[in-house]
């Protein structure tokens, strides 16, 4: 098994026609010691696509992200990063294939933007984490993309919450991982700004074909904008695209039917009158 | 960049004043240049001079360079590991541990009958009794860090650490002659002018350590900013790095306890200095500035506590929390957060 290593390539020039399968999942059952939370999850992720990780609070959305980046180990079947086994990988090849941007913010706000963003290259960067030339460019790239080069001196104290979450966003992309995964990036933001962060998503997955994967309670939104759902409910793990998933009528049982309803017209939830 | 090496080359000079200022200063004046004269061995018209000069003023102006960089880098250590801007050098209950040994020593003879009360006069008795008390802490913490994943629960257990080890010296003193008390108290008021070469060689050597660890700690340090989680994600081995950085502290930290009292407040106020006056949140530049600051601050201090014109000699644990507070306090005010 050899993982090629340090092999950049600008993430504007990635354009492969052939999609290539990023993670996939076989048989897999995730949970804890002494609870399953869902069994036989069957996942293929490609490059350039775009997915949502939909289901209700507590149905085990978190700890499916958490066995894709090695946190938690499989109860049972495999999580496979390009191919290989990922309890074959370290930790340190992973910190290359995958990217994170969490929900909390409670990182140094004396950090400024520039400094967070070259935290990204610390997987290529040697002992001391000194940047390269070809580091600095990375980080210039992955603001350039998010249109934050303005912010680039700004201290994380004086930004917004919609510019930390594009910031962390940047640092993700300076990564330059294949895999970038995102758990509620929409949580603190106005209507706008989900959109707007969503559409972004989409763009990025589209412009440097890598596959984005987020989990999300904005269904609507993602119904409209993703290449794939995932859909997790009652131990049960659903890949499908938004067309799908809606014939299928995988949405309809979603939440308790008391109080609101999925129509399929719309593609939206709608209260109960 | 270039911007920080300025920085670099001006805190090296002002080093080099302060430790001038330091050595000039003391209860006999002696003319400056016969202050340089005597650290180049050359002539001097008083030979009482020039050993003032090489025997008791330079070692202690090395000390006060020794206690003051590796407080304020153990500082920094703590602060980012438990990213907690109120974190100092002795969260981990090191200087609670010393203390505690050196409590026993010293007022632990009088209630226990004490094995050679003559002993425990002497120097070393207390610098190896400071020494296992930080080392008992070091080795309760580490266990601890191997066993708790989250890093905050360790601090916590530090700070019970000092609580608990605090009351027993409170229990000790209580029923400790008068004497032995005065003897404990001045103890903790704190001394960089008892080391000779010899001594001040010892705790080069594990200042040398610790730095040296620190810096290859350095890149860890800096994902560490962004939470564990994160870190996690960028391929760093939290578990060893906590080990690595604990280890570093308890050497710098503990050595300095051992050697020269516990000295309040360097440790917690140098790094937020340091982070008001440089645009930088990497460590590979926090790092050699905290070391320089905490340096040159501490050269200043003990100048201060020398009280210039007199022959009295404050006591230095007193003279760093008198400058130290008021900083942290005008700091607040003026930022009205402090970050870490």
């Amino acid at each position: 098994m050899v993982v090629s290593k340090k092999k950049e390539v600008d993430v504007l020039d990635m354009k492969n026609k052939e999609a290539k399968t990023i993670l996939s999942t076989q048989h897999l059952s995730i949970g804890y010691e002494d609870k399953v939370v869902a069994q036989n999850i069957e996942l293929n992720i490609k490059k350039g696509e775009l997915l949502a990780v939909i289901g209700v609070n507590g149905s085990g959305k978190s700890t499916l992200l958490k066995t894709i980046i090695k946190e938690l180990t499989p109860i049972a079947g495999n999580v496979f990063l390009e191919e290989v086994a990922i309890e074959n990988i370290s930790a340190k090849e992973i910190s290359e294939k995958i990217s994170i941007v969490l929900t909390e913010t409670h990182f140094s706000k004396n950090l400024r933007v520039e400094e967070l963003v070259s935290l990204g290259r610390q997987p290529y960067s040697n002992w001391l984490g000194i940047l390269t030339s070809k580091d600095k460019v990375a980080v210039q790239n992955a603001l350039n993309l998010i249109a934050v080069q303005d912010l680039a001196h700004k201290k994380c104290s004086d930004l917004s919450d919609g510019q930390l979450q594009k910031v962390m966003l940047a640092r993700a992309l300076a990564q330059n991982t294949p895999l970038i995964m995102l758990d509620e990036p929409t949580t603190h933001l106005d209507l706008y700004h989900k959109a707007f962060v969503l559409k972004m998503l989409k763009k990025l997955s589209k412009t440097t074909q890598k596959a984005i994967v987020f989990a999300t309670h904005e269904i609507d939104l993602a119904l409209q904008l993703c290449d794939k759902i995932i859909l997790v409910n009652n131990g049960e793990v659903i890949q499908q695209t938004p067309e799908n998933l809606i014939k299928e009528k995988h949405l309809e049982n979603l939440f308790p039917s008391d109080l609101i309803q999925f129509d399929s017209i719309s593609k939206s939830f709608k209260i109960k009158s | 960049m270039k911007n920080l090496t300025t920085y670099l080359w001006v805190g090296i000079f002002i080093l080099i004043l302060a430790t001038l200022l330091n050595i000039s200063l003391g209860s006999v004046s002696i003319p400056l240049d016969e202050i340089v004269k005597s650290i180049f061995h050359l002539e001097v018209s008083k030979e009482s001079w020039q050993y003032i000069i090489l025997e008791y003023r330079l070692p202690k102006a090395f000390t006060a360079i020794l206690v003051g960089s590796g407080l304020a880098l153990s500082g920094l250590l703590m602060q980012t590991l438990f990213r907690n801007p109120l974190a100092g050098p002795y969260v981990l209950g090191l200087s609670s541990g010393a203390s505690l040994g050196v409590a026993l020593v010293i007022m632990g003879s009088s209630l226990f009958g004490g094995i050679a009360a003559g002993l425990f006069l002497s120097k070393w008795t207390l610098v190896i009794a400071s020494s296992l008390g930080s080392f008992l802490v070091l080795l309760a913490i580490l266990g601890a860090s191997f066993k708790i994943k989250d890093t905050m629960a360790l601090l916590i257990i530090g700070l019970m650490f000092a609580s608990l080890t605090s009351a027993v010296v409170s229990v000790l003193s209580y029923f400790s002659p008068s004497q032995q008390l005065q003897q404990y108290i001045f103890w903790s008021f704190g001394s960089l002018g008892n080391l000779s070469w010899t001594e001040v060689g010892i705790l080069f050597l594990f200042w040398l350590s610790g730095i040296i660890l620190s810096i290859f700690c350095i890149k860890n340090l800096n994902s560490l900013l962004l939470g564990e989680q994160y870190a996690k994600s960028l391929g760093t081995n939290l578990k060893q790095n906590r080990f690595l950085v604990i280890f570093a502290t308890s050497l710098l930290a503990g050595s300095i306890t051992a050697f020269a009292g516990p000295i309040a407040f360097i440790g917690l106020a140098v790094p937020h200095l340091v982070r008001q006056i440089i645009p930088s949140s990497n460590h590979l530049v926090l790092v050699p500035a905290v070391i320089l600051a905490g340096a040159i601050l501490m050269l200043i201090c003990d100048s201060i506590a020398q009280i210039p014109g007199s022959e009295l000699t404050l006591p230095i644990n007193a003279i760093t929390s008198i400058i130290g507070a008021p900083v942290v306090i005008w700091l607040l005010v003026r930022k009205k957060k402090l970050m870490f």
